[in-house]
């Protein structure tokens, strides 16, 4: 459900406007529902809204995380 | 050719089709003269008649002939239009059954209030198409209809062409173990056309593969006269070229994604509206199956050409009584690639 | 493309699919549901079962708003599709699902409905300023992330003071459902939940925290990447090993423990809690939808038109209602693949390509759902 793609903000266009950029495809969206959105936001866009920013920061730590789950011998959790 | 008197030049820039050209009297013939014989211009369009007659060419194996009709909203779209659409569309349809296109024929069925500046613009793109392909449009037929009962312009052209002998191309022919290769990036065509639709209003420098492959089919014919199938992936993408060929050739199909090229506007505009490449529409690229032996020769002979620069083996035939088509996704599983459902509409979820 | 291409990395699918392998304890099951559909979805396009190991059972839960838009709304929008005039707008997922009488927006459309596809609702108001003279409804379905805009579109109608323009608002929210699979699904043995990823961008986390605690299941808010929904198994798996129920959010990257409040406020100052709603498929579920408060009751296509709530009963060979509440597996329903095919549905789950029978359908029915279900992942 609920057909959502992370996507930059290249530039804002008033009017609760906003353009946003996604692999060299770019397209207008409403920015209405989210509060201070700057050039270089990453935002959740669905249905022509941004509906929220994503964390630079949470992503990494996700993908770190993501890597040190799955690293070969870290089964420290013996809980099993 | 008679010498007809047309007083009054029409007006391609501010002028409209009306009724009148399609009627069959003076103002048809004067349109007919104005614009397509003007552009398609050739020996046997020239002589006018209702057909044209030719001779085979000597050595001809067998004749191929085929048809399409082109209905495309918008007209115009990025990279292409109806007219030169509608040349690459029957010609590619001549080479898939591995025929060399001699002629074609056009049929326009024009709405009542067209533009003429934007017929003109149609039958100049159809006339480069043609010339470039280096198959002439040599008879053709204009009808009128009132407005509101057609689109601007449909536009149906059929092809006459000859496959030498001994070539034997059929969707039947695909055995276990052939390779399955495909002659470029898929879905640039149905992005580029959807973008320019007003409404999804997406932008990107993504052009239509609009091309004629008949050049490039024959380079393969000759390269790997053992090739078993082609087929342009037009409507339903590549999935329905594949599924088409497992069901009609009694075997399954084995993809590997990473090997599938598609260009990252087209994985990004399929993000968005929530689209499947494998399913959306080209019309440049051409699908072959041939012998496994063959594979790598013919990729090199197909990579070699302008039209196949960015071919790749993407899979291969296999046993299966099922004759699913199912793909190593690049993620590390395995999923089906099965028909298309309806047709593609852009998704909210 | 940033934020999509880091999370489907193959590579660390295996090593996170050798970790699920080393962990699960081989002489149990997990049965996890994932409520969202585009966690079906990215399940089956990426093939996930078969980096899981055969102790890992996905269940395919409720959460596309297509498939469970209840038949009689459906017929409702066709009867709205049919008055002279009108306009009618929807989202494109909607045009096919089938109605009464063998119908379909789609149909209806064919047989000269003016049934107009749009990608965002902001098309719709567009069209009805362009066309003053005509009556423009807004088919509304979704999900709490759907409904915002949704929200933002009916305000704007109302600055505008636009007088041909309303909605016909058929939105439902996430925790509710959940909470009636588990009410209705006692003797039904699920471990715990792959919680919504974009839903829960505009609710936040804290709403699952009185699920998790009264039906003392685990939920893991995921992201929709193939990685995000492999990473949020482990963390389950982890959960329920150590006998825990509770909420944790994988998706920090778009969720936060409040959400979108803007969002929130924003579908809170337009909309109201209904008393019950009909989901196909589930039936009827206590105070599981949105309707339009009084305040904007001009946009409201349900009184503009008196709309009447009627309730089409579902296909009764249809298993759809057993298939969402994980008691039964798409392939055991009768009618699976002969009666009703993705061209054919009978049910909801065949509906969007992310209902449970359309994603069997389409991606996994090569896997014999008898044989074992899944191939052992290679530790
Ligand atoms: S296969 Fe069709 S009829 Fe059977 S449960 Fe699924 S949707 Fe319902």
């Amino acid at each position: 459900m609920c057909l959502a793609i992370p996507a930059r903000v290249t530039a804002l266009c008033g009017d609760n406007q906003a353009r946003i950029e996604l692999g060299g495809v770019q397209k207008e969206v409403s920015i209405a529902l989210l509060d201070q959105v700057a050039v270089g936001d990453y935002v959740i866009v669905h249905v022509g809204f941004a509906i929220g920013k994503l964390d630079e920061a949470e992503a990494l730590r996700t993908l770190a995380l993501i890597n040190e789950m799955g690293a070969p011998d870290t089964a420290m959790d013996l809980s099993a | 050719m008679s010498r007809r008197e047309f007083t009054q030049a029409i007006d391609f820039r501010h002028g409209r089709v009306d009724m009148t050209h399609g009627g069959g009297g003076r103002a048809m013939a004067h349109l007919i003269e104005a614009l397509f014989v003007k552009h398609f211009d050739n020996a046997l369009l020239r002589e006018q008649n209702d057909g044209a007659a030719f001779a085979l060419p000597p050595g001809t194996g067998r004749m191929v002939m085929a048809t399409d009709s082109h209905v495309v909203s918008p007209l115009f779209f990025p990279g292409g239009d109806i007219g030169c659409l509608s040349v690459h569309g029957t010609v590619n349809d001549v080479a898939m059954a591995g025929g060399q296109p001699l002629y074609l024929a056009a049929a326009f069925i024009i709405e009542e209030g067209f533009p003429l500046a934007d017929l003109e613009r149609i039958v100049v793109s159809m006339a480069r198409a043609a010339r470039e392909a280096g198959v002439p449009i040599v008879t053709g037929d204009t009808k009128v209809v009132e407005q509101g009962k057609g689109d601007g312009v449909f536009i149906t052209t059929t092809g006459i062409g000859v496959a030498a002998p001994g070539i034997e191309l059929s969707g039947d022919r695909a055995r276990p173990g052939d390779a399955i290769l495909l002659s470029g990036s898929l879905g640039d065509h149905g992005v580029a056309i959807m973008s320019a639709r007003e409404n999804l209003a997406l932008d990107s420098d993504l052009v239509s593969d609009t091309a004629a492959l008949h050049r490039l089919t024959a380079a393969m014919l000759e390269c790997a006269p053992g090739l078993r199938c082609l087929r342009d992936p037009t409507r339903g993408g590549l999935a329905s070229v594949l599924n088409e060929f497992a069901d009609q050739s009694e075997c399954g199909m084995h993809l590997r994604e990473e090997a599938i090229p598609v260009k990252p506007q087209v994985a990004a505009a399929c993000e968005i509206l929530g689209l499947d490449p494998l399913y959306v529409a080209n019309e440049g690229k051409l699908v072959a199956i041939c012998p496994p032996e063959d594979a790598e020769r013919l990729l090199a002979c197909m990579r070699a050409h302008p039209q196949g620069r960015d071919a790749a083996i993407i899979g291969e035939v296999t046993a299966d009584p099922n004759h699913f088509v199912q793909m190593s996704t690049r993620f590390g599983g395995v999923r089906m690639v099965d028909w298309l459902t309806g047709e593609q509409l852009p998704r909210i979820c | 493309m940033k934020y999509i291409d880091e999370f489907r990395d193959g590579d660390l699918a295996r090593g996170l699919a050798a970790t699920i392998a080393r962990e699960v304890d081989p002489a149990r099951r997990y049965r996890l549901m994932e409520f969202c559909g585009g966690h079906t979805h990215a399940i089956s396009r990426y093939g996930l079962n078969d980096l899981l190991p055969a102790a890992i059972e996905l269940i395919h839960g409720p959460g596309c708003p297509v498939c469970v838009l209840p038949i009689g709304r459906i017929d409702s929008a066709i009867e709205l599709a049919n008055r002279p005039g009108l306009i009618l707008c929807s989202y494109g997922d909607t045009l096919r699902v089938p109605a009464s009488g063998r119908l379909s927006l789609i149909k209806a459309r064919a047989q000269g409905a003016d049934v107009r596809m749009v990608y965002s609702c902001a098309e719709a108001l567009t069209i009805a300023q362009q066309e003053p003279e005509r009556e423009v409804v807004f088919f509304a379905i979704g999900f709490e992330t759907t409904t915002p805009p949704t929200a933002v579109v009916i305000k704007q109608a109302a600055a505008l003071g636009l007088k041909n323009f309303s909605v016909f608002s058929n939105h439902v929210l996430t925790p509710a459902a959940m909470a009636h699979i588990m009410e209705s699904a006692a003797s039904v043995s699920l471990d715990g939940f792959i919680g919504p990823a974009h839903v829960s961008t505009i609710i936040g986390s804290r709403p699952y925290e009185a699920f998790a605690e009264r039906y003392r299941r685990p939920v893991v808010i995921a992201g929709f990447e193939p990685l995000d929904v492999m990473q949020s198994i482990l963390l389950l798996v982890r959960q329920i090993n150590r006998g825990q129920a509770r909420v944790e959010n994988e998706f920090t990257r778009a969720v936060t423990p409040d959400g979108n409040v803007k969002a929130q406020a924003c579908v809170d100052e337009v909309f109201e809690l209904r008393d019950r709603f009909a989901w196909r498929g589930l039936g009827e579920v206590a105070h599981s939808a949105l309707a339009i408060r009084d305040a904007y009751a001009a946009y409201d296509a349900e009184r503009r038109f008196d709309i009447p709530m009627r309730v089409v009963a579902d296909a009764r060979a249809c298993e759809c209602g057993a298939i969402l509440r994980g008691e039964k597996h798409p392939a055991q329903c009768k009618a699976f693949g002969t009666g009703c095919t993705p061209e054919h549905p009978i049910g909801a789950c065949m509906v969007s390509s992310e209902g449970a029978c359309a994603a069997h359908y389409t991606y996994g029915r090569f896997r014999q759902p008898a044989a074992a279900p899944a191939t052992e992942s290679k530790s």
